[in-house]
């Protein structure tokens, strides 16, 4: 009976440490709005959403964060368009063209480059990709929608290619082998049957790559410009959510309007991640749970 | 008297969820025989296996109705520890499945952690095991070797040395040949002849010559019900039931 | 004859098909490879021993990283020491303990989700719980914490990776042996899942050890001569002192050779990590028999 128990035992912590996960998301959302709900004393949740002015340090201040939800949502639309062609593609080589030697190495180095610090990425779109298209475009600043996407859908790419990849890699021969045996060519195989195939991991890919874009704060900092008004051009300067919150969280006096409202605009990109999360586990479970015969 | 019959199953009922795998199962095992199990695949004859030591417990989403009786206990009662259980009855799986580990060290797992720590006293034990199982000629030189490096045939008779060492007193088999050529089968098959002497021995078997050549008793099962339960001898020449007949002549299955 | 022309039409499409794969594949490798060779003509000829041991001197503009360095090393053990007995009991319960249910399904989505919390989400989480609400302050601590939160869902689905890849045989004939659970999992499962957690590991080590976002409010310091003396002190750390130089202050262009100097650290640093776990990997895959 003694090892019984202790059996039971054992379960119980390790049901326990289990939990921890679930407790910091818990932890998470209670400091999240802990420091952040103070601001809609100020403003109402509808100004705060849908005001058109981010100006936290003026008198009296402004604290309307649609521009910051615009730059994001801009930034993280034209990297995807950049990033899901690209990371695909180079998925389908990896997977299924690339000759032996050149598949062995490229998988790891993708995964490698996955885990490439984005503090490099905005370094190197500061210092390089700004100045180019500053010369080439005869802007009054590189540091604009175009750099940040371009750098952002860079950072998305390994991931959505790793991922992507692995989603190709597990279909299974026997899909290949038939429709081969059908007379379909190699590209027709690729699109009609391996591809669709693996539509649950290639979707999930690409949610993931775009959570990743949309809270991926580095980047933005440093080269998507920091101009918190709605933008008229692709060359215009944006203040996505996540810049906001570093660049001005050093500034805010601790248990402002200021600190609040950047709190806040913590708690807007956590849900709207949150449910890019959701969305992408539920893709990937209801697939997995139908098959790929609904396709 | 003594009772001979070490095992007795009473109206075991079990399902995977919803599905009832075994039906009214009521069956008796003797001491120092060789019991075969067939049947079609799916007939729920390694179901049956598996319940007598308790591994269906490994799977989520199944229960078990009525008795399995061992040396008069209901191994399902809740105050059973099914460790224990598996302690005095042992298992050969279909695949060989040793440990990564020194063919020494795969023998020696289990008596270490019932707590038999002497040096002196594991060796024999690893001779012995190894002996029983005909495989100490062939390894007593390289037992710091992995076991990963036999052939099947040697690891899956290592896998028995492992089970024995144990010194349970039952074996259960679940189709111990089917991942070896006929060579290492043989051997195996004549393992199991020997191991009849100090060891009571339940195996499933999907081929019908190997459960002629080497067991005692033997139980067709088709649909997760007993069919028919007799000597071997007879369920091989002069069946009761038609659907024996017709399993064993390859008319189906 | 139809047959044919639709034969030529289809091998046409593939060819600008095959044409596209080989030209992304290609941008890809060009950008990326680019982008690295980049940093490392430019960060190579700034590398010196005086640059990696000295602290930072004339106002950052001359001088070596020494600090940095060594708060990023602070940062990043600390991280691992936090989300590496977390992580994996908690992979050990959900994959060895755990009956597929709504409870576990609730956990699996909620270390998916945890997984992608932005980075700058953790950053004030660890600002609000560890240096507000707990008063550890701007501190190595506070850092090392939201950094092991940070790479928890990283350990956690390494290691479950890993404990996956035990096979099933090894537990059953530990089992079948009259060995209770725990000592199966503790004598069979784990050390076989060891080298793959480890690796997984490695790799929450490398992404640690690049962050930015999540130390600038709970443990890095713009400047400090001081060489921290406890875990309360606050730390430099690599990726920070790169954004600080390129951003801020009025010696942007002058510290340039510095910041080129510092990224190649920290690229080479964490790329170097990844390599030693993809590398042992792969060898691990080889050698593996099952």
């Amino acid at each position: 009976m003694t090892r019984k128990l202790k059996e039971i035992l054992i379960r119980r912590i390790f049901f326990l440490f289990a939990c921890v996960s679930i407790l910091i998301l818990g932890l998470i959302v209670t400091f999240l709005f802990r420091e952040g709900i103070p601001i809609f004393r100020v403003v109402s949740v509808k100004e705060f959403l849908l005001g058109s002015e981010w100006y936290p340090t003026f008198d009296p201040p402004a604290f309307g964060i649609w521009p910051l939800i615009v730059g994001s949502f801009i930034v993280t639309s034209f990297s995807t368009l950049i990033a899901v062609p690209l990371g695909v593609l180079s998925a389908v080589y990896i997977s299924e063209i690339a000759p032996r030697p050149v598949k062995e190495i490229a998988k790891p180095v993708i995964e490698l480059l996955a885990g490439l610090p984005s503090v490099v990425l905005g370094f190197f779109g500061m210092v390089v990709l700004a100045p180019w298209l500053q010369d080439t475009f005869d802007l009054p600043t590189g540091l604009n929608i175009v750099n940040a996407s371009l750098m952002l859908a860079l950072m998305a790419i390994p991931t959505i290619s790793s991922i992507a990849e692995d989603a190709l890699y597990a279909v299974p021969r026997e899909f290949k082998e038939a429709s081969y045996a059908l007379g379909a060519t190699k590209s027709e195989t690729i699109l009609k049957v391996i591809v669709p195939s693996a539509l649950s991991g290639i979707s999930t890919a690409v949610i993931l790559g775009m959570a990743r874009a949309i809270g991926e704060t580095m980047v933005v900092l440093m080269v998507a410009g920091g101009a918190a008004a709605i933008p008229e051009s692709l060359f215009d300067s944006v203040r996505p959510m996540p810049a906001s919150i570093a660049a001005e969280m050093g500034e805010a006096p601790f248990r402002s309007d200021h600190y609040h409202a950047l709190f806040a605009t913590g708690i807007v990109l956590f849900l709207l991640t949150l449910a890019f999360n959701l969305i992408a586990d539920y893709v990937s479970h209801k697939f997995r749970e139908t098959g790929s015969g609904t396709l | 008297m003594e009772d001979n019959r070490v095992i007795k199953t009473k109206d075991v009922n079990f399902f995977y969820g919803k599905f009832r795998a075994l039906t009214d199962i009521s069956m008796d095992f003797e001491k120092h025989r060789v019991t075969a199990l067939i049947g079609p695949s799916g007939c729920g004859k390694s179901t049956l296996l598996r319940l007598l030591n308790r591994m269906n417990d490994l799977i989520d989403g199944t229960h078990v109705e009525g008795e399995v009786l061992f040396e008069g206990k209901n191994i399902y009662a809740p105050d059973v520890d099914p460790v224990e259980v598996r302690r005095r009855i042992g298992m050969v799986f279909q695949k060989p499945n040793p440990f990564p580990k020194s063919i020494f060290d795969n023998i020696t797992y289990g008596p270490k952690l019932a707590g038999l720590g002497d040096r002196i006293e594991l060796e024999a034990l690893v001779e012995q095991s190894l002996r029983q199982a005909v495989l100490w000629d062939e390894v007593k030189d390289i037992l710091g070797q992995s076991a990963m490096m036999l052939s099947g045939g040697q690891q899956q008779r290592l896998c028995i040395a492992r089970a024995l060492a144990m010194k349970p007193d039952v074996l259960l088999m679940d189709e111990p040949t089917s991942a070896l050529d006929p060579i290492s089968t043989a051997k195996i098959e004549e393992l199991i002849q020997d191991l009849k002497k100090d060891y009571t021995i339940i195996i499933v078997t999907h081929n019908m010559q190997q459960a002629a050549r080497i067991s005692d008793m033997t139980g067709f099962f088709y649909l997760g019900k007993l069919i028919e339960y007799s000597a071997t001898e007879k369920i091989f020449t002069r069946p009761d039931i038609k659907q024996t007949e017709d399993y064993i002549t390859g008319r189906f299955g | 004859m139809a047959l044919q022309t639709s034969m030529r039409w289809r091998y046409f499409k593939e060819g600008v098909f095959f044409g596209l794969v080989r030209l992304s594949a290609f941008l890809l490798t060009a950008a990326l490879g680019g982008l690295l060779l980049y940093i490392f003509v430019n960060g190579l000829g700034v590398l010196s021993w005086d640059f990696l041991t000295l602290p930072p001197t004339d106002s950052m503009t001359k001088g070596g990283i020494m600090p940095a360095i060594l708060g990023t090393l602070y940062l990043t053990t600390g991280a691992i020491l936090v989300a590496l007995p977390l992580g994996i009991v908690s992979a050990v319960y959900l994959t060895e303990y755990a009956k597929q249910g709504p409870l576990v399904r609730v956990i699996r989505v909620g270390v998916n989700c945890l997984a992608g919390v932005p980075s700058i989400v953790f950053g004030l989480f660890g600002l609000g719980l560890f240096v507000v609400f707990l008063q550890f302050g701007s501190c190595i601590l506070s850092g090392a914490l939201t950094l092991g939160i940070l790479i928890l869902p990283t350990i956690i689905g390494a290691s479950e990776e890993a404990l996956k890849a035990v096979p099933q045989t090894f537990r059953e004939a530990s089992l079948a042996l009259g060995v209770s659970k725990w000592q199966t999992i503790v004598r069979i499962v784990l050390p076989n899942a060891l080298p793959g957690i480890l690796t997984g590991s490695i790799l929450g080590i490398g992404r640690a050890a690049g962050e930015t976002a999540p130390v600038m409010f709970t443990a890095a310091a713009f400047y400090t001569a001081k060489l921290p003396s406890s875990i309360f002190d606050e730390v430099m750390a690599l990726p920070f002192h790169i954004y600080v130089l390129a951003t801020a202050g009025t010696h942007i262009e002058a510290t340039r050779p510095i910041q080129f100097g510092t990224i190649l650290v920290l690229v080479g640093l964490v790329l170097g990590v990844d390599l030693i776990a993809i590398v042992i990997r792969s060898t691990m895959r080889k050698r593996k028999r099952w």
